[in-house]
């Protein structure tokens, strides 16, 4: 194993003793693979399920009630055999995709999303529910257990940290470019996560992950019963549920950008390192650049 | 490294990760017929029902609203006009010979003319009504507090559910509801037969309807005829506790 000193201000690769690519080290706690492989299984089937949901009413309003007299700012449907999505006035067609689309057996229905992205397959709001609200506790109790384990072995602390330093707009605006070039770092600068990275996995666990399970909990009658605040803190119950849904589809883009980074970049490596923890660093590229510059990403 | 055998391997591990996506939803398929993983995932309303009732107040309020936050128009759902003979005929008389019945584990069991409801003390409410499906609306309503005529018909120990019978059916299922006895002696169960400042429309429920504030819509029972106190529900027509449970699996606690 190699101790890699992570204490740099901008992720700047100490010149003294790096490894330079090519040896395997231990990336990824255990506790932190758990946590990725029960949240990937989880978060698909919460999505699954909650489209199911969203078919039984495929309209979203912002306030405290919202049902069919009322304006939808987002509404999937069908009309004069055409699917669509309408997101306030903007309306887009969708045929086959959204709103109307063929099942399996080829046969029209006329369902927001369809059968090939929702558990169960064939519309089913009771099963819908069943499912979604297993999940619903495997995701909270394993979002909790995975904090309260990543600020005792400071996972959170060393891992995720934002330095002020790497908040500066031409650091961020560098590691885009990088991202954009597709050079990702090498040798021990491959240990730590960038800024993006950093900022992606930041929002999802501190933002993302808390909002979507606080707003399903502001849809319960009973909870919002025992804790009012929660449909103070959302703007009503309508609105809980738009927060909901955008909170799952911003889930959904970083799932598709994280699969695209993890193909861009070593997919056998990314994926071993997750489940065994073990990682081969990446070789330093053969032409130095002499600012250093593809190295401090 | 080459870069073809590169793009190989990602066209790999790409069409794994499709297939893997493909495999999970269909095996979803697979295991949600599965009657052991269906228990299993059935556990998850248990947790639900037991975690809510622990954190929550057994009377603490859903949230009222003020008449400027009512929906403009209350939207009707499930069954709008029960199409019974017996029920067409208290509807064509306006309900004055109609009873309510409360029976079964009760000491002293009742039958209840509606003008006896109405005189009875009120409670009004502006509260929000949530579907199953997803949909909200607000609205009042007015009419006694169930726990007030449990206690006049005096429940006895053995009871543990309160059960709704109803006018209305879908084919030849009757619709019914089931609640506990912490919802049904919670100050906001009311049997409403006033709705939005008018006598309750036949399409809410006319004469009466149940309203479990912390419950999801399906249990506020319409056209409610009978209220029978039991000590279980299991041996109860199709053994769920109501209409929508025994018919398509809605959970029979609809907290959330």
């Amino acid at each position: 194993m190699i101790e890699v000193n992570n204490d740099s201000a901008t992720g700047e690769v100490e010149r003294v003793p790096v490894p330079a690519g090519g040896e395997l080290v231990r990336r990824h706690a255990l506790a932190t693979r758990i946590w990725h492989w029960v949240n990937a299984v989880t978060l698909l089937i919460m999505l699954g399920s909650g489209l199911t949901i969203f078919n039984a009413h495929p309209r979203l309003y912002w306030g405290e009630y919202g049902a069919n007299a009322d304006y939808a700012w987002l509404q999937i449907g069908a009309e004069n055999g055409h699917g669509y999505i309408r997101v306030g006035d903007a309306r887009l067609v969708t045929t086959g995709l959204l709103g109307l689309w063929v099942d399996d057996a080829g046969v029209p229905q006329n369902r927001a999303f369809p059968s090939w992205a929702t558990i169960p397959s064939d519309y089913n709001l009771a099963d819908g529910r069943l499912w979604h609200f297993f999940f619903a506790w495997v995701l909270g109790i394993a979002l909790v257990v995975y904090m309260a384990v990543s600020l005792i072995n400071r996972h959170f602390w060393r891992d995720l940290r934002i330095r002020p330093a790497e908040l500066a707009p031409s650091h961020i605006w560098h590691d885009i470019k990088q991202h954009i070039r597709l050079r990702f770092p090498t040798g021990a600068a491959a240990l730590r996560y960038n800024i993006l990275q950093k900022l992606s996995y930041v929002g999802v666990i501190f933002a993302l992950l808390p909002l979507i399970i606080m707003t399903g909990l502001a849809m319960s009658p009973t909870m919002d019963a025992a804790w009012p605040w929660l449909l103070d803190l959302f703007g009503g119950r309508a609105s809980a549920r738009s927060l909901h849904f955008i909170a799952a589809f911003l889930l959904f883009a970083f799932f598709v950008v994280h699969m695209v980074m993890v193909l861009l970049a070593e997919p056998i490596n990314e994926v071993r390192s997750m489940v065994t923890g073990w990682y081969r660093l990446p070789r330093d590229r053969v032409v130095p650049e002499p600012s250093g510059e593809g190295q401090s990403a | 490294m080459n870069g073809k055998i590169m793009l190989s391997r990602r066209r790999l591990i790409g069409s794994i990760g499709v297939g893997a996506g493909g495999l999970l939803l269909s095996g979803c398929d697979a295991l949600g017929e599965n009657a052991r993983f269906r228990s299993l995932l059935g556990s998850g309303e248990n947790l639900t029902y037991r975690a809510q009732r622990l954190v929550t107040d057994r009377n603490a309020l859903a949230k009222e609203y003020s008449a400027r936050d009512m929906s403009p128009l209350f939207r009707a759902n499930g069954n709008v006009m029960p199409s019974s003979l017996d029920y067409a005929a208290h509807l064509a008389n306006r309900f004055a010979d109609w009873r309510l019945v409360v029976d079964g584990l009760v000491a002293r069991p009742l039958s209840i003319p509606l003008a006896a409801l109405m005189a009875m003390p009120q409670r009004a409410q502006i509260t929000r009504h949530d579907c199953v499906e997803g949909w909200s609306a607000i609205g009042k309503w007015q009419g006694p507090n169930l726990s007030h005529i449990l206690s006049l018909a005096r429940l006895l120990p053995s009871a543990r559910y309160i059960v709704f019978h109803c006018a209305d059916a879908f084919g030849a299922h009757p619709y019914y509801e089931s609640i506990d006895l912490i919802d049904a002696l919670h100050p906001q169960s009311i049997l409403a037969w006033r709705m939005n400042d008018a006598p309750l429309p036949v399409a809410h429920g006319a004469p009466v309807r149940l309203r479990v504030e912390r419950q999801l819509g399906y249990k506020h029972a319409k056209y409610v005829m009978r209220i029978e106190a039991r000590d279980r529900i299991d041996n109860l027509y199709r053994g769920h506790g109501g209409f929508w449970e025994d018919d398509a699996g809605y959970q029979w606690y609809a907290g959330i």
